[in-house]
């Protein structure tokens, strides 16, 4: 094994590309990564660099996704897809933990958080931008989340710097990307142009070293106008978001204006079908729910999702607190680009664009906030905090 | 010590093609330990050894489409403790609910040799139109997963935990690739109730709906997305009218579709 250094800066050919995949597996590590299925393209476990979405492209909208064909070969040629890497940290089901009645009292048995080391491998600016969010809320506090940090212990991020932008990315304007500065263990960017399928690679953690060790000669040595290329990608990449978002004062803009007559206009469009939640990669709503045997002997406690656009959310004593789609609309944004702030230290927004993509009727924060700032201090006639 | 006597549970059918009640027999395995827990003691799809009433905890599949009828559903109610109505048919009228869209004389002389002898009811309704109901499970058929979590409850005194979000949320959590964004198919998933685990999307098919609508559906901006799908405007009557056609917010989305083509 050779010594690679945090810092290191190498040249990965397309043909070598598979050995980085051998050198991940062979450390232990179960790779999952971007693969087609269904019309889209998804993280899921990949067996082998033939799994990539080789030679895909994604046309994102809002409400729409296609994938297309592209006209090259590249293995990281399109954006993010619906589902985010937040479901291997953070189950949409998971069972807790099992009381089981006995002699005189019960015994609870928690459940171990058993599997692999992960390889998150394609991981994009936005999606570091948003574990880096979910590590607050489920890390920060005085109790951290048990199985979420199980899990997260065991991940190596492998990023990939975007070569081009998404039809509903904003990433630029939630300063996350499209470069990859923080969070890395390695980060990669793929070069199509001047000179053969290649890729820079840069080890950016002691872990990223010890995977790149284990394959010396697969990597050459990168010069700065690799360098340079890379950025002028990643630079291309910043000029075209398909969608811009200011967020200059925006919790004090959103505070102020709750009565504003463009909640109801959302309201009037909002289906209360919580996709929007579900692919944020930081929405991290759940419920939990006891799961009796018939004869009432042991009992599961489980936790799932939950969406703050359900009415039994906010359901207390018979009555949900949150009965108008109007207010749930407003309470997720609010939450999501204001309040969070006050919470975390930081927006609950990266700018990936799945919720404007992955909303049925096309639903578009950045709209949202738009029309709110174009017209500030506007108030429904009668309305003002309406439930 | 005597063993405390099991609480009575009686099946009842009402129009309805006893799918629901497959239902209830599906659940062999988790029949066995019930059995334990209680009695089953009218239960004609099952077995005609029948005890006789009250009893604790009547599960009714149907609508009601007689006089008959009529006249039955208060003697179950008056005989039950609990009364749970069991699938859309006993929820919304059901598939035979189309009938309270058209002329119900001219279906029976289409339909039957002799409609002189057919007695039925211009309408078919929901239970809950005739008597008070305590819970109601969705689906055509229901859920065998929500059944047994309403038995379960029963026995152990508390309520049954019976979410009425959207069928997405269930679809997402599946992680499932949403049909209508990456498809562009028509889908009932937002504006109908969780509980089937979104089997229709899985299969890469749009939700029909037959759970009928969730907690807060936003039905004028559904017909619009539907609309603006492609769907024509009898199209989208139908999917509303196929199995709730009785359920308020389907109704009113059945009524609107067409008079859509005014607009
Ligand atoms: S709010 Fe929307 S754009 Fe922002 S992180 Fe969540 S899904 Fe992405
Ligand atoms: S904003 Fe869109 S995705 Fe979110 S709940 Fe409303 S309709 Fe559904
Ligand atoms: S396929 Fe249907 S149920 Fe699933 S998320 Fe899309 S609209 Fe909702």
């Amino acid at each position: 094994m050779v010594r690679a250094e945090v810092g290191d800066r190498r040249i990965l050919s397309r043909s070598a590309f598979p050995e980085l995949f051998h050198a991940l597996t062979e450390a232990g590590y179960q790779v999952i990564g971007p693969t087609v299925r269904d019309g889209a393209i998804v993280y899921d476990r990949l067996r082998s660099v033939a799994d990539l979405p080789e030679g895909w492209t994604d046309r994102q909208g809002a409400g729409q996704y296609r994938l297309e064909r592209r006209n090259d070969a590249a293995l990281f040629g399109y954006t993010v897809g619906p589902a985010s890497w937040k479901k291997f940290l953070f189950p949409a089901r998971e069972r807790l933990w099992t009381a089981t009645k006995e002699e005189g009292g019960f015994s609870v048995r928690a459940e171990p958080v058993e599997g692999p080391p992960l390889a998150f491998f394609g991981m994009r600016a936005c999606e570091l931008a948003a574990l880096g969010v979910t590590d607050r809320v489920f890390q920060g506090g005085p109790v951290a989340d048990p199985g979420y940090s199980a899990r997260r212990a065991r991940v190596l991020r492998i990023a990939v710097q975007c070569g081009q932008s998404g039809g509903t990315c904003f990433c630029v304007s939630m300063g996350t990307g499209p470069g990859v500065r923080a969070g890395a263990d390695l980060v990669l960017t793929e070069i199509l142009t001047h000179g053969p399928h290649r890729f820079l690679l840069e080890v950016a953690s002691e872990a990223g070293a010890a995977v790149v060790g284990r394959i010396p000669s697969a990597l050459a040595a990168a010069g700065a106008e690799d360098t340079e290329r890379a950025e002028a990608i990643v630079a291309a990449t910043a000029a075209s978001m398909g969608r811009t978002m200011p967020t200059e004062g925006l919790p004090e803009l959103l505070r102020g204006n709750l009565a504003h007559p463009r909640w109801e206009d959302v309201a009037r469009r909002c289906l209360s079908c919580t996709n929007c939640t579900m692919v944020c990669p930081t929405c991290f709503c759940s419920s939990h729910e006891e799961v009796p045997d018939l004869d009432g002997r042991t009992v599961e406690r489980w936790r799932h999702w939950d969406s703050c656009f359900n009415l039994a959310f906010t359901e207390l004593h018979g009555q949900s607190v949150r009965k108008s789609g109007l207010s749930r609309y407003r309470q997720w944004l609010t939450h999501k680009l204001g309040t969070w702030h006050e919470q975390f230290g930081t927006s609950g927004c990266v700018g990936c664009g799945r919720c404007i993509t992955w909303c049925p009727v096309g639903i578009d924060l950045t709209a949202e906030v738009a029309a709110i700032r174009a017209t500030p201090g506007a108030v429904t006639p009668k309305a003002g905090g309406k439930t | 010590m005597p063993t405390p006597p099991r609480p009575k549970l009686a099946v009842w059918k009402f129009a309805s093609c006893d799918g629901c009640q497959l239902s209830v027999l599906d659940c062999e395995d988790e029949l066995l330990a019930l059995a334990d827990k209680v009695e089953i003691a009218n239960f004609r799809e099952a077995s005609s050894a029948v005890i006789d009433g009250p009893y604790d905890l009547s599960l009714v599949e149907g609508s009601v489409t007689t006089p008959e009828d009529e006249r039955r559903i208060k003697e179950v109610r008056a005989q039950s403790r609990v009364l749970v109505t069991i699938g859309a048919c006993a929820t919304a009228g059901g598939i035979q609910g189309l009938r309270n869209f058209a002329d119900v004389d001219e279906y029976r002389r289409v339909v039957y040799a002799h409609p002189e002898y057919i007695q039925t009811l211009a309408t078919s309704t929901p239970i809950a139109d005739h008597v008070p109901v305590d819970f109601e499970l969705r689906g055509c058929p229901i859920s065998k997963a929500q059944l047994l979590e309403l038995i379960s409850a029963y026995l152990g005194g508390r309520a049954p935990n019976l979410p009425n979000e959207s069928v997405c949320i269930e679809c997402k959590r599946r992680g499932n690739v949403c049909v209508v964004v990456a498809k562009g198919t028509p889908c009932l998933g937002p504006v109908t109730q969780a509980g089937c685990g979104a089997i229709c999307p899985s299969f890469h098919r749009g939700c029909y709906g037959c759970f009928g609508p969730q907690g807060s559906p936003n039905v004028p901006s559904m017909l619009r997305h539907l609309h603006d799908l492609g769907m024509a405007p009898p199209a989208v009557q139908r999917v509303f009218r196929t199995f709730n056609p009785l359920a308020p917010a389907f109704k009113s989305a059945s009524e609107a579709a067409t008079s859509d083509e005014e607009r």
